[in-house]
């Protein structure tokens, strides 16, 4: 049934590289504050391939909030997008006027925001919120018609039909999670970034979610990009990592190598950090603070905390380059590695 | 002699007769025992609406149990006098979840650890004032230099999380009770701030009571677990038989929905089966039986009937389910004394 819902794609000359629908080039995004600017995303560069699953991890403020928002156009001042490209099928979403840029929500990418259950009107039924999504992208004013795509892409999510009549307040936690992600693939988009989808539901919940998020994924062949911070679900939902340090995409690499054979330094810390059930009563934090963004150190963000640091780490800028096939990290460590 | 303990205590929110459907039974008849002579962390696991919050605020004393007791070195809470309560108070320390919320931001962050010295005259002059201060930071894994004559907002969370823990040792406490003291902390620090509670208990010989709702720091930190459902004691033992082999059919699903940092291990297939249970689930307040009845893959007639009592599998734990009811039943408090000995 969801096949039936027409997207109103925005550009069909995505001929240049097939396999990537999306691909990111040096975005940077400063915040304006009094006391200077903030580089809250610093030169980041990236790209998703169609269908596939890409998680972006980091602490609080290393920017993946901010790459979402910016992502979709829907970062507000003081935040401001200085440079780069976000080329979704090969058009730059940063170059259209904002209509062109109204349309594409929803139908070519799409947001489960933070937090996604509080973004839904308290006043009005899912149903009428869910048709307006719709119609603010098509022609199709018939609500029997609406309300039977409505309803297939409900189902698709495990929700019964009758939560169209239903109030937000009404639904459990689960349930509007759901509502977020029917709303998100209503127009079928070719990618759906979800920030940290299900950071406010209990485990066993967030499980059923984030498996009914998967489900619909396949079923639609769109790509999603997931942020957030936990190293848990990243390992059971996406096929790719990209680690975040100070506004930096600091490692990109399959997730069974993030986990298994991490090649930054940080993410090897990180990973280090994280508790399992195979031990118990060892824990290995980072030491120091995560760099101030205002006056950031110079050189390698990650120099002072870092264990390998040398001389040249905390002058010169370490760029993110692909060492193997398929696995990206920006350490001056691999520098011999390169030719 | 026991620490703390809570004896069948029950909490029921709401006003009016027994008829009054707006009541909420957040704790249901609980037994809990925390030994006064061997330091323990003990973990209190379960969801959101699983009344371990309500627990906590119960064992500290800020809320009154509907029936059942807390007591403190024997001691019932609600017949203490003034001087004992105040004792009370400086021995039973509590961390919480948010530590932002704990801090006035127009005042420096060493307010909050200069309040409780003078509150409970703990120091004789202002150098003895600051000493103490200062060993506490330390006991906490901070630096005093770079922590005192800060803002609240110029402090990362994780030491702002630690500043409390600094707190709570000041009064050199016997035990803390700690509500999801690193839910809201990045995992570089969840580590180091788990590491510092650790330490309390083999430095220090502190207790702990740890809330929370991530049975994988549980494990980590704790010797004994309570897991909690709707109010009650699913499953109550060792971390080692509760996590590593659960046997209530709700702590089984807990423990297959943590989302393990390992690509190696994903969730199976059995979601769907819980999908299906849940989507026909009544409310918790309709049932006479075991509350997890609706949602259980296993659930028999005589599940609907009576909430089962709990059934001692082994020495080191037991669990309020019916699958289990060749083994021998064993009152709450019975358990609780048995794991805290």
């Amino acid at each position: 049934m969801i096949s039936e819902v027409q997207s109103k794609s925005i550009a069909g000359n995505g001929a240049a590289n097939a396999s990537k629908v999306l691909e990111v080039r040096n975005l940077q995004v400063n915040y304006h504050t009094a006391r200077g600017p903030v580089r809250a995303v610093n030169g980041v560069s990236f790209f998703l391939k169609a269908g596939e699953r890409l998680g972006l991890v980091g602490e609080s403020g290393s920017g993946k909030t901010t790459i979402a928002l910016s992502l979709m156009r829907l970062i507000q001042e003081p935040a401001v997008i200085e440079g780069g490209e976000v080329l979704l099928d090969g058009t730059d979403l940063l170059r259209l006027s904002e209509e062109e840029m109204r349309r594409a929500r929803f139908a070519d990418i799409a947001l489960i925001p933070q937090g996604a259950m509080n973004s839904l009107n308290p006043m009005m039924k899912i149903g009428e919120q869910l048709r307006d999504t719709i119609r603010a992208h098509t022609s199709e004013s018939s609500k029997a018609m609406l309300d039977t795509r409505i309803e297939a892409v409900l189902e698709s999510v495990d929700l019964r039909a009758d939560v169209m009549e239903s109030y937000p307040h009404e639904l459990s936690g689960g349930m509007k999670q759901r509502v977020c992600i029917a709303m998100g693939i209503l127009l079928s988009p070719k990618v759906i970034v979800a920030d940290e989808p299900t950071s406010a539901l209990d485990v066993v919940v967030q499980r059923q979610v984030m498996e009914t998020l998967g489900r619909v994924q396949k079923k639609l062949g769109a790509a999603v990009i997931l942020v957030g911070h936990d190293m848990g679900l990243m390992a059971q939902f996406v096929d790719r990592i990209g680690v975040m340090y100070g506004g930096k995409l600091v490692e990109v690499s399959p997730v069974r190598d993030i986990f298994k054979d991490p090649l930054h330094p940080y993410t090897q810390m990180l990973i280090g950090s994280l508790p399992t059930l195979n031990s118990k009563e060892i824990f290995k934090g980072i030491p120091g603070l995560t760099p101030s963004l205002l006056t950031p150190p110079p050189g390698c963000m990650f120099h002072p905390r870092c264990p390998h640091a040398m001389d040249h780490c905390s002058v010169q800028i370490p760029p993110l380059e692909e060492i193997k096939p398929d696995r990206w990290v920006a350490c001056h460590l691999y520098n011999g590695s390169l030719s | 002699m026991q620490l703390l303990e809570a004896q069948n205590v029950t909490k029921i929110f709401g006003s009016g007769g027994l008829l009054n459907k707006r009541q909420m039974v957040a704790v249901d008849g609980i037994s809990l025992a925390i030994n006064e002579a061997k330091p323990t962390i003990t973990a209190i696991a379960g969801e959101s609406g699983s009344g371990k919050t309500t627990l906590a605020r119960l064992l500290l004393g800020v809320i009154q149990p509907t029936s059942g007791s807390i007591l403190f070195q024997g001691q019932d809470l609600s017949k203490m006098d003034k001087h004992a309560r105040k004792e009370f108070r400086r021995q039973v320390q509590a961390i919480f979840q948010d530590p932002y919320e704990a801090y006035n931001p127009f005042y420096k962050v060493d307010q909050v650890l200069t309040l409780p010295v003078r509150k409970f005259k703990l120091a004789h002059s202002r150098e003895e004032e600051q000493q103490r201060i200062e060993e506490s930071l330390q006991l906490a894994g901070l630096r005093p230099e770079d922590t005192l004559g800060r803002y609240p907002h110029q402090l990362s969370g994780g030491q702002r999380q630690r500043i409390m823990v600094a707190r709570a040792l000041l009064l050199n406490p016997k035990i803390i009770l700690a509500d999801e003291p690193v839910s809201m902390v990045d995992a570089s620090l969840r580590a180091t701030i788990l590491e510092s509670l650790m330490k309390l208990k083999r430095e220090l010989g502190i207790s702990l009571v740890y809330i929370t709702h991530d049975l994988t720091t549980a494990y980590q930190i704790s010797e004994n677990i309570y897991i909690l459902y709707r109010g009650s004691v699913a499953e109550v033992g060792s971390v080692e038989q509760v996590i590593k082999n659960p046997q209530h059919p709700y702590t089984q699903l807990l423990v297959s929905s943590i989302p393990l940092p390992d690509p190696d291990i994903r969730w199976g297939e059995e979601g769907d089966i819980e999908r299906k249970a849940a989507a026909t689930s009544a409310p918790a307040g309709q049932m006479q039986g075991c509350k997890f009845a609706n949602r259980c893959p296993f659930v028999m007639p005589e599940c609907h009937l009576k909430p089962p009592p709990l059934y001692r599998t082994n020495a080191d734990r037991a669990v309020a389910c019916y699958l289990y009811k060749d083994s021998e039943p064993v009152s709450g408090r019975a358990m609780a004394e048995s794991l805290a000995a």
